[in-house]
């Protein structure tokens, strides 16, 4: 590296570390600029891919009511992921490039979306869990260090808080129901427990982009840090329930004034990632398919827009001729 | 527009019937649409179409309640509009067959919302003038979301028909395929008469010319077949139905009588 | 005679240029709808401010877009779109010679003077 790569270098760590935001234009390291591309990408598959377990009870909502919430809250995932394309654009890769990457299989996305949702109490359990893990994530990356991708998480933040608060409200409801309801709500929290856990990523010492990112602001805390934040929050609310968290050697640590929680099952994440999880090739596949079919319809749009620009531009040069 | 009055129904079985025909409508195409949910052909229409089925499911919802008032005074006996949309049978529903076909493809799905939107417009501009204070404000309502609706099927229906060849193709089938299933929307049956009967032929005019524009500015030819299917309104329906309804109601059949 | 009138609004561009209309070499890039950002005015009487970015085929459907994705939650009244490859920007190794001179235009802003208190509304 010569004098001024070092020099620049520099430059940018200081304005990290001055709590200076990064901007699209400005100087950064190449590798910044990846680990952005690729957590930002990953970050909005993971949007657009998690409209699809929930998508799959739009249609069967149990109540008109429930039915307008499930729907508005899978749209705000694509908007999520919009936003989250828009921020991981600005450094210079087309939204068409992170679909194909997706789609060849090259980006990964969160593994819990590979999970399958069998019940109505699905529902609340994502709500409560998945992006209640989300939020603990996402809330500190609005003060992440590249702007763009600040900008858009305090706008997806603002929109998420809905989304845990419906989640839990409908397991309240389930909680307070029959026999049947009850039981419906502890087997999808049995379901959907382990799997949030493992939402924060490895632990921090087999974590290995971790350093770094935690040096750029990129990320503010540690896997295990918000991991147990996590814990703490959830193993108090839960009580409100009145149901149980499927980990026997959950308690409180009045030394650490945290939860010790049991062992989480690192062979069934690799797995999941590497793509032997319960729904990873039907959710591949159903997003390649939506935008297999959807080309016609692109196509068609471009082909229209150039079509009246063309007329436009005509009826415009006839016009000028004709007052001349 | 005509300016006269909607009649009211003196006759409450026939409001009722009314009533749940609107509502019908709005939530079967609600519920379609809902389907492309997560499948779009691109994130920003995936969202617009969205938009729509909240909006209907929304109007939905407005118009079982007031019939779920209505039937409540009427029986003493407390109807909700979940009882309404999920514990009638394929036979009670009254919604036009053009509302419950299955989406097709992205072409056949705003042709469809397109068809049915500006049928809702000239009937809701009418319906604001009812003199039924709850009709008349939920029409007030509707009508600014449908108006979007119309905007943003008509605008695809342009795009896709003056796009590329595949995609004019598409719209041709589409066309020649929901045809047929038009003429029942503006045909009032005997409990739409006494609400409509003076303006469904304004409405039937009003939206043949919108069509005919829009299907000239796509450059599609206007269908000239005119035997129309029916059916709908009188509670029979295409076998896709009882699909729709099994899917849909599934949980509140399952368990009866719960709340969720 | 036709005389076609054209009513210009502070961020309209032509959509002579939008969409699929300008040539692209490249021709991936063709197929991709363009990319528009979006400016929103959150009320009446406020400024327009960037809230985001979309892809749209021309400028009706980038507006349209804008509606649909950004205003879900009643975020705008009015809406602004621009195709974004054209915004210019400052070029930001400029900053120094663009920004910094400002610094020390100090008598520039109502606390450089120092005036007695008994003088009022001032």
């Amino acid at each position: 590296m010569d004098q001024t790569a070092n020099q620049l270098q520099d430059q940018f760590q200081q304005r990290i570390d001055l709590e200076q935001k990064i901007e699209p234009k400005d100087w950064m390291p190449e590798k910044y600029r990846q680990t952005l591309i690729r957590q930002i990408s990953q970050h909005a598959h993971s949007e657009i891919i998690g409209m699809l377990p929930e998508g799959n009870w739009i249609t069967r909502a149990p109540s008109l009511k429930r039915k307008a919430i499930l729907l508005a809250k899978v749209q705000d995932e694509a908007g999520h992921g919009l936003y989250l394309y828009s921020a991981a654009e600005t450094l210079g890769i087309s939204r068409d490039e992170m679909y194909e990457q997706l789609h060849s299989g090259k980006a990964k996305y969160s593994s819990i979306f590979n999970y399958p949702t069998l019940s109505w109490a699905d529902m609340g359990a994502i709500g409560w869990l998945v992006d209640g893990a989300a939020i603990m994530n996402q809330v500190p990356l609005c003060r992440t260090s590249f702007g763009p991708y600040a900008r858009a998480m305090v706008r997806v933040c603002k929109e998420e808080s809905f989304h845990q608060r419906q989640g839990f409200e409908c397991l309240l409801q389930l909680s307070k129901g029959s026999e049947v309801q009850r039981q419906m709500c502890q087997d999808a929290i049995n379901r959907w427990w382990w799997p949030s856990l493992m939402m924060f990523g490895p632990k921090d010492d087999e974590s290995p982009n971790s350093k770094l990112s935690m040096q750029w602001k990129i990320k503010r805390f540690t896997n295990d840090e918000l991991r147990q934040k996590f814990v703490d929050m959830i193993a108090e609310q839960i009580k409100l329930l009145n149901m149980v968290l499927p980990d026997p050697e959950l308690t409180w640590n009045e030394q650490t004034k945290h939860y010790d929680y049991g062992a989480i099952n690192w062979e069934e994440f690799k797995q999941v990632i590497q793509g032997n999880g319960p729904c990873n090739k039907e959710r591949l596949e159903a997003r390649k398919k939506a935008w297999a079919d959807g080309a016609w319809v692109r196509d068609a749009a471009i082909a229209h827009a150039t079509k009246q620009a063309k007329r436009k531009a005509a009826a415009q040069t006839y016009s000028a001729k004709e007052t001349e | 527009m005509l300016q006269h009055t909607v009649q009211t129904c003196i006759h409450s079985d026939t409001q009722l019937k009314y009533l749940l025909q609107l509502a019908d409508n709005a939530l079967i195409l609600s519920h379609r649409n809902s389907q492309w949910c997560g499948h779009g052909p691109i994130l920003e229409q995936d969202i617009a179409l969205t938009n729509i089925a909240l909006d209907q499911l929304g109007q939905a919802r407005n118009l079982y309640q007031y019939a779920a008032l209505l039937l409540t005074e009427k029986t003493g006996i407390t109807t909700t509009e979940d009882q309404l949309a999920y514990l009638r049978d394929t036979g009670e529903f009254k919604n036009c067959l053009l509302a419950e076909l299955p989406n097709g493809d992205w072409g056949q799905t705003v042709m469809r919302n397109f068809l049915i939107s500006s049928y809702q417009f000239f009937l809701y501009q009418e319906l604001q003038y009812s003199n039924d204070g709850q009709l008349k404000a939920i029409a007030d309502k509707s009508i600014k979301e449908i108006t979007y609706h119309v905007r943003w099927s008509a605008d695809w229906v342009v795009r896709l028909g003056d796009g590329t060849a595949e995609s004019h193709a598409r719209m041709v089938q589409a066309l020649e395929l929901l045809w047929a299933y038009t003429g029942e929307m503006l045909e009032p049956c005997d409990y739409e008469l006494p609400f409509i009967a003076k303006q469904s032929s304004f409405i039937k005019a009003a939206w043949e010319a919108k069509i005919a524009a829009v299907l000239a500015e796509a450059n599609l030819i206007h269908p000239t077949n005119d035997w129309m299917q029916s059916g709908g309104k009188k509670g029979i329906h295409t076998e896709h139905f009882g699909y729709l309804l099994a899917e849909m109601q599934f949980l509140q059949r399952a368990y009866p009588g719960l709340e969720w | 005679m036709r005389l076609y009138l054209q009513k210009n609004h502070y961020g309209d561009y032509g959509d002579g240029h939008a969409g699929g209309l300008e040539q692209d070499a490249n021709q991936d890039q063709q197929k991709q709808w363009p990319l528009w950002e979006v400016f929103m005015r959150s009320k009446q009487g406020l400024d327009h401010k960037h809230a985001g970015s979309l892809h749209a085929a021309d400028a009706t459907m980038a507006l349209e877009n804008a509606r649909d994705v950004y205003t879900r939650r009643n975020e705008g009244v009015s809406i602004w779109v621009v195709e974004s490859k054209h915004i210019h920007a400052s070029d930001p190794d400029a900053a120094a010679e663009f920004f910094e001179p400002a610094n020390d235009k100090i008598y520039r802003h109502p606390s450089f003077y120092d005036l007695p208190d008994s003088l009022k509304h001032m």
